[in-house]
């Protein structure tokens, strides 16, 4: 009653949910071309293109996806073969364990005219699969804890996933320990099957299955009389083989029960594989209803984005399908963190802890910005500092093993962080003009130039613009801004920069820092050093305007933040 | 001779042919390049964070020392920001110790040993200019060609220690061994205008235009770059922002390993000459 109820609920939820997933991809997107289409358009030209796809030859181009990239995984086994053995170990158990243990109903039964689950092969094989995922379950530990870019990046979703497979594995072994040792369900089997009335031969059959099957009885216990268990073989050879090999073969469920031996009776007075067994389907069933929902809905995504990608001509795609490709892409990311084990830029993360730079979560972070959830101006700063941080190196779309191009992904949201207000903050800096800057930096107090703890030999070395030295030798020879080819090209530069340089560090002599931080000429500094290597006394000039960028910028963010 | 090579971000998918065309014209000059998983070199995030910046490059760094190796770069804006982190890192000894502190994790350390170096002073100092006069199988006749330092590679001059800074002739040596000559011209050591690129466009295509004119005005029948991001802007950017928009004024900028390439005698397929958006097949008019 409770089985089947829950069941049903669980398949309702995991239908609707799976339902839900879906229709998203025609609804949400990432790119300025998203705008311009409704879900029936997308829909429509999705149909479209799986129609003419699947009646053209590039049916075979999908056949093969289907083998290579979704069933053999060849992509993992490019990347690590640790990795690849990992999933292959999960992804195989499991779906044996799916389709011969937890359907047996609907397919070992009628496929196999001796399906019993007691019996080998089958109960060998069930303790092989389920070891399979047990295995790949503690390689996924042991990666997610040894790894430095997947330990940075490990969240709930990927803790669930462990956590919710580690629990159907472990009551499994246990139900099937605690049913071997249990001294209730022999009963009920003895009663069920044997027919036995002497009280000799129930002693007998007791003893043989205490001494051979691990079932630990309260009434006998060994060592027993060769003749006791001769009588006993008999009995249970009529009554019981048949339909039981011997338990060893269950190595993990047998291994259990040998462990639990000396308290196997005190577990069976509290009905312990009765629980044991509500605990292995009902957790089963959350996975199942909460899959969609979960890391594991990429079950269903992953295998339709690789087929989408291996058909779809990425360069001459239409934008209605575009919307609906990246929409995709967005639900078949695994968060397997091998974007950001290898981006390039992702060792800043130690430095500005912005998750948004490690491109797994900024894919999370953008998922939540194209379903246009109400997101908060401190979280979309983030997201734009993550996003431009990115060098657009290309690595992570190279390295993603599910084929996401996430490059195209940070491009385009680019355009829409733009369009909603979040541009690349040094164009919004030139664009917002020096004094709106400086005002809204102005009171700003520079907390740290240092995210060292206790740094201070990192304050000293890297603040010059706050230090009178820096500026001593200056007499105003204004070479900087002569040599300057920025200055260069305006005819007005004062008009253009706001301030030349030589005039910056005038203003910084004179401890004036608020005055030149919003400046223009701070954010048009190409970095290239002439000032500097022209001036006649030294005076780290570029380096200097490099700092007040560095200063400007962190203002900046904390502006944008609420304190 | 070995060094790690570093590629920096934008050199593995924008501009491919500077890869193969360097390790075409390094291997046919014997010298051997492994490759590391670098990380970006620190150059772009310097705007917004020092502190970040130094992180990067003390991480690039502490990879080369891990295989003992010194770095060797085509890319000026990497070679400049490598060097002068490692620069401040190797005089700063407290501050490389909190730096191998965020390594440490991932068994890295980097002690101030490792070399970064540019491929052009390669080439000049390690390799030499008669080894390699001595390879040089078709060389150039009549032509001329405008050299482009790349600001980052020259200054600041004390700790790149490339050339002088205000009169370097490193790269015209190296022009001069392939045959062809080299021109005078105006804003030969400014910058390029790529850094801007993206923040302020305008100031961006004026730097650049200024000086494509002055190439031109000087005689030049090509640019040669010895820099992803001075490539990128004389040749994607130009082509992408200029010659698409009806620019008449255009130049064609080559990389030097596509220049001394050819005179090697090297397969162009290597080379990569048809991987330039502004067509460079006329140079090909020149070799002997």
């Amino acid at each position: 009653m409770v089985f089947s109820l829950t069941l049903y609920i669980s398949l309702i939820i995991f239908g609707l949910g799976l339902f839900y997933r879906v229709w998203t991809w025609f609804r949400i997107g990432i790119g300025p071309e998203t705008a311009n289409f409704s879900v029936s358009d997308r829909t429509a030209a999705a149909f479209k293109a799986v129609v003419t796809t699947v009646f053209s030859r590039k049916l075979f181009v999908l056949l093969k996806v289907l083998v290579a990239d979704v069933i053999l995984q060849v992509r993992f086994l490019r990347e690590d073969f640790l990795r690849w053995l990992m999933h292959a170990l999960i992804f195989f158990g499991f779906m044996l364990l799916l389709l011969m243990h937890a359907l047996d109903n609907f397919i070992s039964e009628p496929l196999f005219a001796d399906y019993y689950a007691t019996i080998n092969p089958f109960m060998f094989l069930r303790n092989f699969f389920g070891a399979m995922v047990v295995l790949g379950v503690a390689i996924a530990i042991y990666r997610r804890v040894t790894i430095k870019g997947l330990r940075l990046t490990t969240k709930g979703v990927d803790i669930y996933a462990i956590f919710i497979l580690a629990v159907i594995m472990i009551s499994g072994v246990f139900l099937e320990g605690a049913k071997i040792s249990s001294y209730t369900e022999y009963q009920i089997m003895v009663e069920d099957y044997a027919e036995l009335e002497e009280e000799e031969e129930i002693k007998a059959l007791e003893s043989y299955w205490v001494q051979n099957y691990g079932t630990v009885s309260p009434n006998v216990k060994g060592p027993f009389d060769a003749e006791v268990l001769e009588m006993g073989q008999e009995l249970h050879e009529a009554s019981c083989l048949d339909c039981h090999s011997p338990p060893q073969w269950a190595f993990m469920g047998y291994a259990f029960a040998k462990v639990t031996n000396p308290i196997a009776l005190a577990l069976d007075s509290v009905g312990t594989s009765t629980i044991l067994w509500y605990i292995h389907f009902l957790a089963c069933f959350v996975g199942l209803a909460y899959l969609p929902f979960s890391k594991f809905f990429h079950i269903f995504s992953t295998p339709v984005h690789l087929m989408v990608n291996a058909v779809g001509d990425h360069d001459r795609a239409e934008p209605v399908n575009v919307a609906t490709r990246r929409a995709i892409e967005l639900d078949a990311c695994t968060h397997c963190g091998s974007c950001s084990i290898h981006c390039s830029v992702a060792p800043v993360f130690s430095k500005i802890p912005n998750a948004n730079i490690l491109p797994s979560e900024k894919l999370i972070a953008l998922k939540a910005f194209s379903t246009n959830k109400q997101l908060s101006s401190e979280k979309l700063h983030a997201i734009q500092e993550g996003s431009f941080v990115c060098t657009s190196c290309y690595r992570c779309t190279t390295v993603c093993p599910v084929g996401i191009d996430l490059q195209d992904l940070w491009l385009a949201s680019r355009k829409d962080l733009t369009a909603k207000g979040f541009p690349e903050p040094q164009a919004w800096a030139r664009e917002t003009g020096a004094s709106e800057v400086a005002t809204i930096i102005k009171d700003i107090k520079d907390h740290k130039t240092c995210h060292f703890p206790g740094g201070h030999s990192m304050v000293k070395q890297l603040n010059l613009s706050d230090q009178a030295s820096t500026f001593s030798g200056c007499f105003k020879c204004a070479t900087c801004t002569v040599e300057c080819p920025v200055v260069a090209n305006y005819q007005n530069p004062s008009e253009a920069l706001d301030l030349m340089p030589h005039q910056i560090m005038h203003a910084l002599g004179l401890g004036l820092k608020e005055m030149v931080l919003g400046s223009r000429m701070v954010w048009d500094c190409l970095g290239c050093y002439l000032c500097q290597e022209k001036c006649p006394m030294d005076v780290k000039v570029t380096d200097v305007l490099y700092e007040l960028k560095n200063i400007a910028y962190e203002r900046l963010r904390t502006a944008a933040l609420p304190a | 001779m070995k060094f790690a090579l570093f590629l920096g971000c934008k050199i593995p998918f924008y501009l491919q042919h500077y890869a193969s065309a360097t390790r075409a014209v390094l291997d046919a000059l014997g010298v051997e390049l492994i490759d590391i998983e670098f990380n970006c070199c620190g150059n772009p995030i310097n705007d917004l964070s020092r502190e970040s910046s130094l992180l990067l490059s003390a991480r690039n760094l502490a990879l080369a020392q891990q295989q003992n190796l010194d770095i060797l770069t085509p890319c000026k804006c990497c070679f400049g920001t490598l060097k002068r982190n490692a620069y401040f890192l190797k005089e700063n000894h407290d501050l490389r110790q909190e730096f191998n502190g965020l390594l440490k994790d991932e068994n890295l350390h980097w002690d101030g040993h490792t070399e970064v170096k540019h491929l052009l002073s390669v080439l000049a100092h390690d390799i030499g200019f008669e080894a390699i006069a001595e390879q040089i199988k078709h060389p150039y006749k009549d032509l001329k060609i405008a050299t482009h330092y790349g600001c980052q590679s020259l200054r600041p001059s004390r700790i790149m220690n490339f050339d002088d800074p205000l009169d370097p002739t490193i790269f015209e040596k190296l022009v001069a061994l392939t045959g062809a000559e080299t021109v005078e011209w105006r804003r030969r050591l400014e910058c390029c205008g790529n850094p801007v690129w993206g923040k302020n466009n305008q100031l961006s295509l004026d730097l650049m235009q200024k000086k494509l004119s002055d190439t031109r005005q000087a005689g030049a029948h090509f640019l040669c770059a010895a820099c992803t991001h001075c490539q990128i802007q004389f040749d994607t950017v130009q082509d992408a922002e200029l010659i698409q928009h009806g620019s008449t004024d255009k130049q064609a900028s080559l990389l030097y390993p596509q220049l001394i390439g050819l005179s090697l005698g090297l397969p162009e397929a290597d080379l990569g000459l048809e991987n330039n958006k502004v067509d460079i097949s006329g140079v090909l008019e020149f070799l002997s």
